[in-house]
């Protein structure tokens, strides 16, 4: 019998690392048949540099950890900025995840009982961290990889890879109805059919250009996305993780998990010198030509463990008091006096500072500083709540672009203001189920499919891009494309990461401005049809530079300090203003970012003070949990 | 003065490819692909013309997603793990050869196309056959000496160093590599893995299975992450020999007790 190929759920999947990987495997177990497009193999997509682990409250460490507890973290670790919902979703379905992705085999390190075994990480009092060495990203992508291979092989997943997302069909609806690729061996662009898609294409650390991410994280297909009126959410949230090592083409990340192991940092101190603690205090910066912990000093119950934001903030201070090493923006960071157990927890990382720098971390303290590492903005994505009203007529993931569902890092829901280490590997993993969930539910409702839309349809979205190629190749001007990159890096780095004040953020957005200028006088030093990169990155370039304003933009309009977003005019955290959610959607007539605010969804837990220098275990009490949660797993 | 070195790369498109030469100056910590990006931003060849930016794939830059091996004076590795200093040093070389693999289609100048790689992977049933993924509880238990090795195992980046190296692969042979060998390892060793094992060791008894091994141990010696790859080697010639006198003597999927 011939399958009636309208009752065919066709899904497109952009992106195959974790949050990708995870909607097509559930996609392909709801019986879709799904295309996964995306710019590398699969397997090496970013998801394999995230080290450290996966957080879930499994309790195996008799501490009386609970899901409810790792929200609790998770909210006020992302300065009360995130949704409530999904996040307590997510900390609920994490044990569940955990034990799926143990019987796919990923090698989590155990217990001499042969048990999971949980390290700590930041942000939190609790072992609640499962991890596979040094290398849980990896392990984890590898799990997902093989099952979905096991898909392919019975023809419910196909993958196109070396192949890229340049842009949404939209029909004379609104309605997804399938996207644009270009084939990154001949260049050639095609229309692929679909009538939902998956966005998976992670952060955008390389609008920094120095960034711990992967080549691939341009945050390109979010930009364009962007462009063709996608609602973009928190941009200005950017997380620059407080260890990192330099390198002239990537800054290395070296793991919390170092320091969840049990790793110090310090610098040389200097008594002479004085710092104000978080409760106002003016202390001595240690004892002269001693090691000062001062992470320990300055934030007694959390140490090292602080969040990310407040360790890459408080490093920076430091330094800026001329105590980094070498007077430069680095301090120590110290696993020497680990057990060999421990640090063999770490091998993989350790050798990672062993070859790119030639000193042997088991003998000598690692010297790092701060590097942009993590997107917490991205697409605006619904959540309608387990007890909402309208839970049936929405649609979880789903962004303002009906069909269009944006998964992993590249979403803006779980993290706030900050996020808590070893919780974006969970986040990628629960949203990529989620919207394995969601996309059929979409699919039942719809009421044509993409093979009755008008041809015409897919023909005009296809010119479009076939216009926008011939242009980008043949302009011919003064500009060098890798050096606009190099400018916009700069000054993205110099005034949009730790430290923002206004002047400097309007500065850089006239600057952003005038290098959208510029790039209408790019020419390409490559003009063949294959393999060409820089024709490639050339296209990507455009709706970075937007993005780039997206983020710049909020960051200026944002007064106060929450979370990432430091602004010294404006030391506190201001609630009664600021508790909301930056909702971007660029204007195409005056090519910028307007820029509306939304409310916090607030109905588990009332803000309270961030609070990480006394804070003790506490049994949090979470308000209006709904009794009819069904967990996407 | 500033130190100069060059990179000579191989480059081109298949039944074209010739040699370049680029003059760069040295940097603190640089490597192979810090001078590619350099040469990408300026792409000028030591002569002075003006030429196409090379073209090569690349990812982490951490060693952990394979991307970007090649060959590096005449060495399988991963380009970005290559640092320049370290290498002049220990070649008394300023010049410094680069070219893509030899073992797979050319695609473009330092680009390859590793496809039969992941092919081989389906071949041998890599992966673990679940039921479903809805919350089943917790997966077995496993003593930490037994996860330590599937770790190392499972760490393989299907880079192509191994293949690349070993002379048993070649345009006459169908030997699949010794990675997708460590691969069955891994699945047979983990304990849900185990009763699909047959499924995994009959490939390897087929032509370009684990009778074509030529027992060189090139593999062991170039992988970047230190896998244990003629250990794997050598127990899966163990297992497919029993496999074979199952498969010969008993009911077919029998299991083992």
């Amino acid at each position: 019998m011939v399958k009636d190929i309208r009752k065919i759920k066709e899904v497109i999947v952009v992106g195959g690392g974790l949050s990708g990987l995870s909607a097509a495997m559930k996609l392909a177990e709801n019986d879709c048949h799904v295309k996964i497009v995306s710019v590398t193999k699969v397997k090496r997509s970013h998801s394999v540099c995230a080290q450290g682990g996966i957080n879930a409250a499994i309790n195996l460490k008799g501490e009386d950890d609970s899901p409810l507890i790792h929200a609790y973290d998770t909210i006020k670790g992302g300065d009360f900025l995130a949704n409530q919902p999904p996040v307590l979703e997510m900390c609920l379905a994490a044990p569940a995840i955990i034990h799926m992705m143990d019987r796919f085999g990923c090698p989590f390190n155990r217990t001499p009982e042969g048990n999971l075994d949980f390290r700590r990480f930041g942000g939190t009092l609790y072992n609640r961290t499962a991890f596979c060495g040094a290398s849980t990203g990896q392990q984890l992508l590898y799990a997902l990889d093989e099952q979905v291979r096991k898909y392919e092989c019975q023809g419910k997943v196909e993958k196109f890879e070396s192949h890229e997302f340049m842009r949404l069909v939209l029909d004379e609806n609104g309605q997804a109805r399938g996207i644009i690729v270009m084939d990154l061996f001949n260049m050639k662009l095609e229309v692929f059919k679909a009538d939902a898609v998956v966005m998976a294409t992670g952060g955008l650390g390389l609008i920094f250009k120095k960034s711990t991410n992967s080549t691939f994280c341009t945050g390109a297909a979010n930009g364009r996305l962007y462009m063709q009126g996608m609602i973009y959410s928190n941009g200005e949230f950017i997380q620059i993780h407080p260890t990192a090592i330099p390198g002239p083409d990537k800054l290395r990340l070296m793991s919390e998990s170092a320091r969840g192991e049990g790793g110090r940092i310090w610098v040389y101190g200097d008594s002479s010198k004085k710092i104000i603690t978080p409760e106002g205090k003016e202390i001595p910066c240690g004892v002269t030509g001693e090691p000062w912990y001062f992470l320990e000093e300055l934030y007694p119950a959390f140490g090292n463990l602080v969040p990310r934001d407040i360790g890459s903030r408080e490093i920076l201070r430091v330094c800026q008091l001329g105590l980094g090493i070498d007077r430069e923006d680095q301090v120590f960071l110290d696993i020497t006096g680990l057990s060999d157990e421990k640090k063999n927890n770490l091998k993989a990382i350790l050798e990672i500072y062993h070859k790119f720098t030639g000193d042997d971390p088991r003998k000598i303290p690692m010297k790092i500083f701060p590097a942009v590492h993590y997107t917490m903005g991205g697409a605006w994505v619904d959540w309608p709540a387990a007890d909402d009203p309208d839970r049936e007529e929405r649609y979880r993931q789903m962004t303002n672009l009906k069909g269009c569902f944006v998964v992993g890092e590249a979403d803006y829901q779980y993290h706030g203001a900050n996020r808590l280490g070893a919780n974006a590997l969970l986040a990628c993993i629960f949203s990529g189920l989620v919207a394995g969930q969601e996309v059929p539910r979409y699919l039942e409702n719809l009421h044509s499919t993409c093979h009755e839309t008008s041809e015409n349809v897919f023909v005009e979205h296809l010119l479009k891009e076939e216009d926008l190629k011939k242009d980008l190749l043949a302009r011919k001007g003064p500009e060098n494309i890798h050096r606009l990159h190099d400018e916009l890096s700069e000054w993205m780095v110099k005034h949009v990461t730790v430290k923002r004040n206004n002047q400097d953020l309007e500065n850089t957005l006239d600057k952003i401005r005038e290098l959208k200028e510029r790039y209408q006088h790019i020419s390409l030093d490559d003009h063949t049809q294959f393999a060409n990169q820089t024709y490639a990155f050339a296209n990507q370039f455009g709706p970075m530079l937007e993005l780039a304003m997206v983020i710049t933009k909020g960051a200026l309009l944002r007064n106060e300090f929450r979370g990432a977003h430091f602004k010294p005019e404006f030391p506190e955290r201001d609630d009664q203003n600021w508790l909301k959610t930056t909702m971007a959607v660029f204007s195409p007539e005056t090519k910028e970012p307007d820029i509306y605010y939304a409310d916090v969804d607030l109905r588990h837990l009332k803000p309270i003070k961030r609070d990480y220098t006394h804070a003790k275990k506490v049994k949090p009490t979470l308000e209006n949990i709904p009794v009819n949660i069904q967990l996407p797993i | 003065m500033s130190q100069k070195y060059i990179l000579s790369i191989y480059r081109g498109h298949p039944n074209h490819q010739y040699w370049e030469d680029f003059e760069l100056t040295l940097i603190p910590m640089a490597n192979i692909i810090s001078s590619l990006m350099e040469i990408q931003k300026n792409p000028i060849n030591k002569s002075g013309e003006k030429v196409t930016p090379v073209v090569w794939e690349s990812g982490c830059l951490e060693e952990v997603c394979g991307s970007c091996s090649m060959l590096i004076n005449g060495y399988p590795r991963q380009a970005c793990t290559a640092l320049i200093a370290p290498i002049i040093r220990e070649t008394n070389h300023t010049t410094i050869k680069v070219a893509p693999l030899t073992k797979f289609p050319l695609v473009r100048d330092l680009i390859i196309d590793r496809s039969s790689m992941f092919e081989n992977l389906k071949k041998v049933h890599a992966w673990i056959d679940v039921d479903s993924t809805h919350d089943r509880g917790p997966g077995p238990k496993i003593s930490p000496e037994k996860q330590q090795i599937m770790y190392s195992l499972s760490t393989c980046m299907t880079c192509g160093c191994c293949s690349e190296a070993c002379p048993q692969v070649n345009a006459h042979s169908k030997f699949m590599g010794p990675a997708p060998v460590s691969q069955v390892r891994l699945f047979n060793a983990n304990p849900l893995g185990h009763t699909q094992k047959a499924q995994r060791l009959r490939p390897m008894m087929e032509e370009g299975g684990i009778t074509d091994c030529g027992n060189n141990q090139n593999c062991v010696r170039v992988c970047p992450k230190n896998i244990p790859l003629t250990d794997s080697i050598a127990a899966i010639s163990r297992d497919t020999t029993s496999q074979a006198f199952e498969d010969l003597f008993s009911f077919p999927d029998r299991e083992k007790t």
